[in-house]
Order: structure tokens, then C-alpha cells, then sequence
């Protein structure tokens, strides 16, 4: 390289994140060690308090409730979107069935979870339908509990777990379905042994992009959860703006930063330590490190 | 395998039911005359109400494309800047600024805006449409520089290494070998930006200033009052402007690609 303009082009870069990204997550760490105002706000004195706040059953309940929502939206979407997504991979018009799975997306995320209150919401369709066709005789309550929570981040996050299942089913060699039905594996066998081992990668992809969003859930569980699906980032919220207790703010949003952190950082590195084991996937791999010096 | 094709292609009728229906119901009673969701007959009084008499629902759509286009524009800016030095030059610290520069992406949303609300209140910066524009492009950067690097990913350095040895300056590098090779990533970073912006709801909500609401902020008032038909409505128009916005900029993308 004859000249280095690299610190030129990354300036302007380096100094955005470090004013509004790096420097404002300092201070939220800094703020978890300190102790509450007694006003709201911080006292610059140094405290476990935002800490030990955590140890707290409230706490505890609503950690646990954040991370079973996750998790069974999580399960319940990969569920979905596997054979969705198989289906796409095998069809002959990939493009069309792709765009019909992308085009809702396009429409506002609030019009969306606005949609579901139009419908399951007191004076919504189905309230409507079930009292006109004389199912029921009054109001029934859809919303504001954890299965709406879960309804609408599955809805949220599907499409997220379909494309990367996608790209890798669509990747996989069908003819090793057939080579094991020949070698005497029953259907399930052959999908369950051969299959989805294969797309391992894929899997967790989509555990990834739909458990990390909706661990740090704020806006479905506010507009349409209630006292049993109260979500961590509906606490950070709250601590921030009612209670005004900054750093039990911030230590939760600390935990959060952590989690995702640490489930990003054990995610990549399964899929390098899948990349070295999975002979054909090395094979392929093999061009690129020409590039690599 | 027959089994499992008809089994995959249930569950995929079904998803696809899954994200229409939701849709398809709030098109239809966007033209309900009844102010509820029980069918009152055909009308079109949501969509008058919704164009001559939502003066502060047009104010944050307003507020939203202002916010959108200038926090677009400078993400697009300092992400693609950025790209080229990350893709092409060795510098010191790196790896620091590209694990930094993809932390964004993957931490939850209201971590990005409760430390950039609680950064505001330090410096004293009181909330306002600017400070909506300050937490967009910090957010939109990274996928600029995401989208661009990719780019950037399929040409090799020695390009612009020939045009200094032909005698480019710096600059003439940049504007007539290094954005051009880049521009369909760049485009495709600023299309991306302009609609996550656009998009936004939770950082928005913490950093948004008295009168500084935009539509997603707008929506979520008109939410905590119930089911509102305007909102059918207003449901209705966002469906089409995307769907037009998105098969224009699909032909722009193509009709440059080709070129």
C-alpha cells in the first residue's frame, strides 16, 4: 500500500460511534455502579445498589418471563419457518413465494402489531364475528396477556427465520435425501439424520435473529402484554422514565447488553467450529483463503 | 418425501394466511362506515377524515421524511467513508472500530436509546427532531457500512492502486473509481437507512422531543385510544406508498445495475 488515506476515510466513522454509541454505553455502565438521586437521576457515588436491586423476586419474575417468551417465540417461529422454508427451496418459483413472505414487512411495524388489535382487541373482528354469529354473549379478552406477546413476535420475526433457513436449504443437496431413502432410511431418518444436520447452520441463524430481538422486546410487550408478560425492556423503561431509578436503568440494560453479547459471541463461534468440521462446507471454503494473506 | 412436500406446503399456505390476514381485514375496514370492526357498509369517511382533517398525523409524516432523508444522507455519508477505509486500508484500531461499528446491529433497540437518552440529559442537549436525527444515523450507520463493505468486498485494492500510479489524486480516486465501483451498495445503504428510519418506533420514543413526533410515534398515540378506522386508512396508503415506493426503487436498482 503506497499511501495510508485509511485514518481519513474512518475518521468521520470513529468519531460518530464514539460520540453516540461508545461514549453513551460508558455512561450506562458507569451509572450502574452509582447510587440513585434521591429525585431520580444519579449521585456520582459509587454503589452496588443497580446491582443487588436485580436480586429481587419482581426482578427475578419478570428476567424469567423475558426469557420464556424469547424462547418459546423462538422455538414456535423456527418451527414455522422450517418447512416454510423447505418448501420455498424446493419450489420451482422461489422468487414469487419469497416476495409474497417479504411484502407484509414492507408495512409500518406499528401498523402491524395495530393490526392485531384490530382484531383481537375488545371491539376487534373476531369480538365482532363471535358475538354476531352468537358464539358468545359478551366480550371476550384477547389482548394484554403473554399469548399476545407471543402471537405478534412470532408474526414479527417469522420472516427473519425463514430467509436464512432459506439460503441454507436451498444450498443443500437433495440427491443425499434420496442416497439415504436408497440406503433404507424411512422418511423421518432421512430428514431428521441427514437434513437437518446439514443446515445446522441455518438453524441457528434463525434461533438467533428471532431470540435476540425478542429478549430485548420494548414495544410489542408494552403496546399489547399485560401484569403477566412485563418484559425486561419494559422495566428499563420504566425505571428510566417513572420510577426514575437511572441506575437500576442502566444495570438492567447492562444485563441485556451482556446476554445478547455473549449469545452473539457463542453463535459465531459454533459456526466457525462448524465451518472446520463439516468437510463440504471446508472444501468450498478452501477459495477463499487464497484472498486472505 | 412426497409426505414431507405436502406437509411443508400446508404449513407454508398457512404462513403465508398468517401474514395476510392481518393485512387483508384492515384493507377491508379501511372502507367500513361503522366506527367499529363490525361491517356498517361501504364508505370513504375514513380516508376524507384521514386527508383533510389529520393536520398533526400529516405534521409527524412530515417530521418522519425530514428526519429519514437527512439521517439517511450523512449514514450514507460516514458508512460508505467508512467502508472504503475498513475494506482497503490497515490502520491502528481496527478491529476495535469494526467490532464497534457491528455492535449496533445486534444489541436490542432500547439499549441504543436509553443510553442515548441518558447521554442527552449529560450533555444537556434538550430532545428534538435533531436529536431523532443524531440517534437515526447512529443506528443507520452500521447497515450503510454493512451494505458497502460488501460491495466494496468484490473488487480488489490494486483498481485504485493503479490510479495512483497513473497519478490520481486521493480525491479523484474517490469520486470517479471508488463510488461509482461501490455505488450499488451505496444506493442500497441509503434505501435501507431512509426505511429504517422511516420504521422506527422504540429509539424514536426515547429520544423524541415535545412536537418532534413522527408517524410510528404518531400511530402509537392513536393506538392507546383504541381501534381507530382512520388508522385502517392511514394502514391502506402506507401498504400502497411502499408497495409503489419499493417496485420504483427495484427498477432504479436494476435499470443502474445494468448500466
Amino acid at each position: 500500500m503506497r499511501r495510508n488515506a485509511g485514518p481519513l476515510y474512518v475518521a468521520p466513522l470513529a468519531l460518530w460511534l464514539c460520540c453516540f454509541f461508545i461514549v453513551p454505553l460508558g455512561i450506562i455502565a458507569l451509572y450502574s455502579f452509582m447510587s440513585k438521586g434521591v429525585y431520580g437521576g444519579v449521585v456520582h457515588r459509587f454503589s452496588f445498589g443497580g446491582y443487588t436491586a436485580l436480586f429481587n423476586p419482581l426482578f427475578l419474575t419478570v428476567t424469567l418471563t423475558t426469557f420464556l417468551i424469547a424462547a418459546s417465540s423462538s422455538v414456535i417461529t423456527v418451527l414455522l419457518a422450517l418447512p416454510a422454508a423447505y418448501f420455498i427451496a424446493r419450489s420451482a418459483r422461489k422468487n414469487l413465494w419469497l416476495f409474497l413472505v417479504i411484502i407484509p414487512f414492507w408495512t409500518n411495524f406499528l401498523i402491524r402489531i395495530y393490526a392485531w388489535i384490530a382484531i383481537l382487541g375488545n371491539n376487534g373482528f373476531l369480538n365482532s364475528l363471535l358475538l354476531a354469529t352468537g358464539i358468545t354473549s359478551h366480550h371476550l379478552q384477547f389482548l394484554y396477556n403473554k399469548y399476545a406477546v407471543l402471537l405478534v413476535t412470532v408474526y414479527t420475526y417469522l420472516p427473519f427465520a425463514i430467509l436464512p433457513l432459506y439460503s441454507t436449504i436451498e444450498k443443500f443437496d437433495f440427491s443425499l435425501l434420496e442416497a439415504a431413502r436408497d440406503l433404507g432410511a424411512t422418511v423421518s431418518q432421512s430428514i431428521f439424520r441427514v437434513l437437518i444436520p446439514s443446515i445446522r447452520g441455518g438453524i441457528t441463524t434463525a434461533i438467533l435473529f428471532t431470540f435476540i430481538p425478542a429478549f430485548g422486546s420494548y414495544a410489542i410487550p408494552q403496546i399489547l402484554g399485560g401484569s403477566d408478560s412485563l418484559m425486561l425492556g419494559n422495566i428499563i423503561a420504566r425505571e428510566l422514565t417513572v420510577t426514575r431509578n437511572w441506575p437500576l436503568a442502566s444495570s438492567i440494560a447492562m444485563v441485556l447488553t451482556v446476554v445478547t453479547t455473549f449469545g452473539v459471541v457463542l453463535f459465531i463461534r459454533l459456526n466457525r467450529f462448524q465451518t472446520v468440521t463439516t468437510a463440504p462446507e471446508a472444501f468450498t471454503a478452501g477459495g477463499v483463503d487464497g484472498d486472505e494473506q | 418425501m412426497n409426505s414431507k412436500r405436502g406437509f411443508s406446503s400446508v404449513v407454508f399456505t398457512l404462513v403465508v394466511l398468517f401474514f395476510y390476514l392481518p393485512l387483508v381485514i384492515l384493507i377491508l375496514f379501511s372502507f367500513n362506515h361503522s366506527k367499529t370492526m363490525s361491517w356498517g357498509g361501504l364508505s370513504f369517511r375514513w380516508y376524507e377524515e384521514l386527508f383533510f382533517h389529520s393536520r398533526t398525523l400529516w405534521n409527524s409524516v412530515f417530521n418522519s421524511v425530514i428526519v429519514a432523508l437527512s439521517s439517511g444522507l450523512i449514514s450514507t455519508i460516514v458508512g460508505t467513508l467508512g467502508a472504503v477505509g475498513i475494506s482497503w486500508y490497515d490502520f491502528r484500531g481496527k478491529r476495535m472500530l469494526q467490532v464497534a461499528g457491528f455492535l449496533p446491529l445486534i444489541l436490542p433497540e432500547i439499549i441504543i436509546g436509553v443510553s442515548l437518552l441518558i447521554f442527552f440529559a449529560g450533555i444537556k442537549l434538550k430532545l428534538s427532531l435533531f436529536t431523532v436525527f443524531l440517534a437515526h444515523t447512529t443506528f443507520n450507520i452500521p447497515f450503510v457500512l454493512l451494505m458497502v463493505t460488501a460491495r466494496l468486498e468484490e473488487f480488489d485494492f490494486s483498481i485504485v492502486e493503479a490510479a495512483y500510479d497513473l497519478g490520481a489524486r486521493e480525491i479523484d480516486a474517490l469520486l470517479r473509481i471508488i463510488i461509482p465501483l461501490a455505488f450499488p451498495g451505496i444506493l442500497s445503504g441509503f434505501l435501507i437507512a431512509v426505511t429504517l428510519s422511516l420504521e422506527d418506533f422504540v429509539i424514536t420514543f426515547f429520544v423524541a422531543g415535545p412536537g418532534a413526533s413522527t408517524l410510528p410515534l404518531h400511530v402509537y398515540s392513536m393506538i392507546r385510544f383504541g381501534v381507530s378506522p382512520v388508522i385502517n386508512a392511514l394502514s391502506v396508503v402506507i401498504i400502497a406508498a411502499t408497495a409503489v415506493l419499493a417496485l420504483s426503487a427495484g427498477n432504479v436498482f436494476k435499470y443502474i445495475v445494468r448500466k
